[in-house]
């Protein structure tokens, strides 16, 4: 039996990878939903997993949950293959998705106590992890009450909770901040980083180039069921061109003075009228200090100033030199320099 | 590494055992009975149908059909009690369609649970609700004059034999459930079963005013030789050993086709 601990061979995975996926493919009658996706998780790291929707990701994950079966390839997680031991790789994963759910009639307590049975913890294992995990996700207030009645972070916690009940050592987060607002949002990366902290090993899926920054160390980028970039963050980043930095004049009339000057000291500067901000690519932190320095000596009134990581239409728009293939959101790519009218 | 300490080495067998299928099975029935009380008004059909069929039937129909309403119970309830486990057969497919939905299934699937136990929870937790229906609907009649002239264990029995015949329905009432897109359906497909089974029986009047082709099919209808079979026993007289054998031949028959295509479709949604 392929143990995680035996050296790489040709069929098993290689020591110290977690999850090690070797051309998967899942076919959805004609779809592709996966068209021969690599990839490999070392041990206690995390990786994002960044996309559209219907990239792929959440097919890729219900592959490495055995929720279903890959048409071709292989995956390993813990050293299990998907295919081959199902069961000993249920032992070892722990899901957080927007699928796999708590029931929501049952009270918190009573949904982490039957995954605790489910699990194999005698009554008292089960009835003590419960009350440990509402404890640590601060739920033992809405412990008694019905999953339904929960706010939406609340019901994100008590999945985080729900998926770490058998000490996982992979974790899958499916999209774990989808749907929430910023304040919730924070509050899940906190546990996720906590629970990276105390060692897990993560595979993240994500459609925010901010979120995986913030979690993950390692990025692999899919579109249309491929693997179309991998790396360490920092090197994605550098090759889709690092942040932009964003004013927001105190006078919107100026904004096409301001990006006059700023081109004149040679930096690529671009307005929207529509949105009132000033966009300058920044691919090193001299242009900052250059962009507030032209602006300051110039005597305009500067309202805000931001920077943005490119979003994920951008880092597709880099990578593939075509925009991420989903329903238009269009707000996050300002229209570029055009005319105000007035 | 760290993650060494927080994985403490698994056994190796893939081996679920008996008696860890019987704890998730419990676990899973439990969740099941939670789910009830969580939701008091699911508990609805089962409390009420046996009530206001009882009332329906012999208050309304029963000095037509047998000419005075005290025949008409006698004649009637013991037939309910297959209707009442049918009926309630067919909402396990409901119930099963909605936990697929909700993404709870996907959660029991990433766990290390043999599939089986899911399946036979419902089964458990349908057993209770059956049980509760069963017995207020016979208190029920007791109470508005029905006569128990089997006795007590013939009452049993007929209470067992529907229990056993609704237990063969649950499995075409979970195929329903997993094959069907959504849970209202399930409902209405299992209405559409549920409505010329029930009425083109023996259950509410003898068949032998019905035209011939109709008679042709309420004598191969199971939920006849139930009623025949429940009237019976708690009748005390009558034939019993020829339709509770056609009963359990048709359970056996239903539930040797449809739980195997049941777990193989649920096997197949892996």
């Amino acid at each position: 039996m392929t143990r995680i601990s035996t050296a790489p061979n040709d069929r098993g995975p290689a020591a110290g990878n977690a999850v090690e996926v070797h051309g998967i493919v899942k076919h959805f009658g004609t779809t592709k939903a996966l068209d021969g996706v690599d990839l490999t998780v070392r041990e206690g790291t995390v990786l994002g997993v960044l996309g559209p929707n219907g990239a792929g990701k959440t097919t890729l994950v219900r592959v490495l949950s055995t929720l279903i079966k890959p048409d071709a390839g292989t995956a390993f997680v813990g050293g299990y293959d998907v295919l081959r031991q199902p069961k000993q790789l249920r032992r070892t994963i722990g899901l957080t998705g927007q699928y796999a759910s708590v029931d929501e009639l049952l009270s918190g307590y009573e949904n982490l106590y039957l995954i605790g049975r489910l699990l194999d913890l005698s009554r008292r294992d089960a009835k003590a992890r419960a009350t440990e995990l509402l404890e640590r996700f601060s739920l033992t207030e809405a412990a008694k009450r019905p999953a339904k009645t929960y706010s939406g972070g609340m019901r994100r916690r008590l999945d985080l909770a729900a998926s770490m009940i058998g000490r996982p050592r992979v974790l899958y987060l499916d999209e774990p901040t989808t749907g929430l607002d910023p304040r919730t949002r924070n509050e899940v990366w906190d546990e996720v980083q906590r629970m990276v902290a105390e060692g897990s090993t993560v595979l993240l899926t994500t459609q925010y180039m901010e979120e995986a920054e913030q979690l993950a160390g390692e990025l692999t980028v899919i579109d249309r069921g491929r693997v179309i970039a991998a790396g360490g963050i920092a090197e994605l980043k550098a090759q889709v061109g690092g942040r932009t930095l964003q004013v927001r004049p105190a006078h919107p009339a100026e904004l096409p003075e301001m990006a006059r000057c700023l081109r004149d000291t040679g930096l690529t500067a671009t307005f929207s009228a529509d949105t009132g901000l000033l966009s300058v690519p920044i691919t090193a932190d001299e242009q900052l200090t250059a962009v507030i320095g032209v602006l300051g000596t110039r005597g305009f009134a500067v309202a805000g100033i931001d920077t943005k990581l490119p979003s994920l239409d951008e880092v597709f728009l880099a990578i593939t030199g075509k925009p991420a293939d989903r329903p238009a959101p269009a707000d996050d790519v300002p229209s570029l320099a055009k005319e105000p009218v007035a | 590494m760290t993650t060494a300490t927080l994985a403490p080495a698994r056994a190796e067998d893939t081996g679920i055992g008996l008696a860890g299928h019987l704890r998730h099975v419990g676990a899973l029935t439990r969740r099941n009975l939670m789910r009830i009380k969580a939701d008091p008004e699911s508990m609805f059909d089962a409390v009420l149908m046996p009530i206001i069929f009882t009332v329906l039937f012999v208050y309304v129909f029963g000095g037509a059909i047998s000419g005075g309403q005290d025949a008409y119970k006698q004649y009637m309830i013991p037939g309910l009690l297959g209707q009442t486990g049918l009926t309630l057969a067919m909402a396990v497919g409901t119930g099963l369609n909605s936990d697929f939905q909700t993404g709870v299934m996907d959660r029991f699937r990433t766990l290390p649970i043999g599939r089986s136990s899911v399946l036979l929870s419902k089964i458990a937790a349908e057993t209770c609700r059956a049980l509760l229906s069963f017995t207020i609907l016979i208190v029920f009649s007791l109470i508005l004059g029905f006569e128990l002239n089997g006795g007590v264990l013939n009452a049993l029995g007929a209470v067992g034999l529907s229990l056993v015949f609704g237990m063969s329905i649950v499995w075409i009432s979970m195929l329903l459930g997993m094959a069907l897109r959504s849970a209202q359906a399930v409902q209405g497909v299992a209405m559409l079963v549920l409505m010329p089974m029930q009425f083109g029986s023996s259950i509410f009047a003898p068949t032998d005013t019905m035209p011939g082709w109709l008679q042709a099919f309420t004598k191969v209808n199971p939920l006849s030789a139930l009623a025949d079979a429940c009237r019976a026993l708690m009748n005390g007289h009558g034939a019993v050993a020829h339709p509770t054998f056609v009963v359990l031949a048709w359970s056996a028959a239903i539930t040797a086709v449809f739980a195997p295509l049941a777990v193989a479709r649920f096997r197949k949604r892996t």
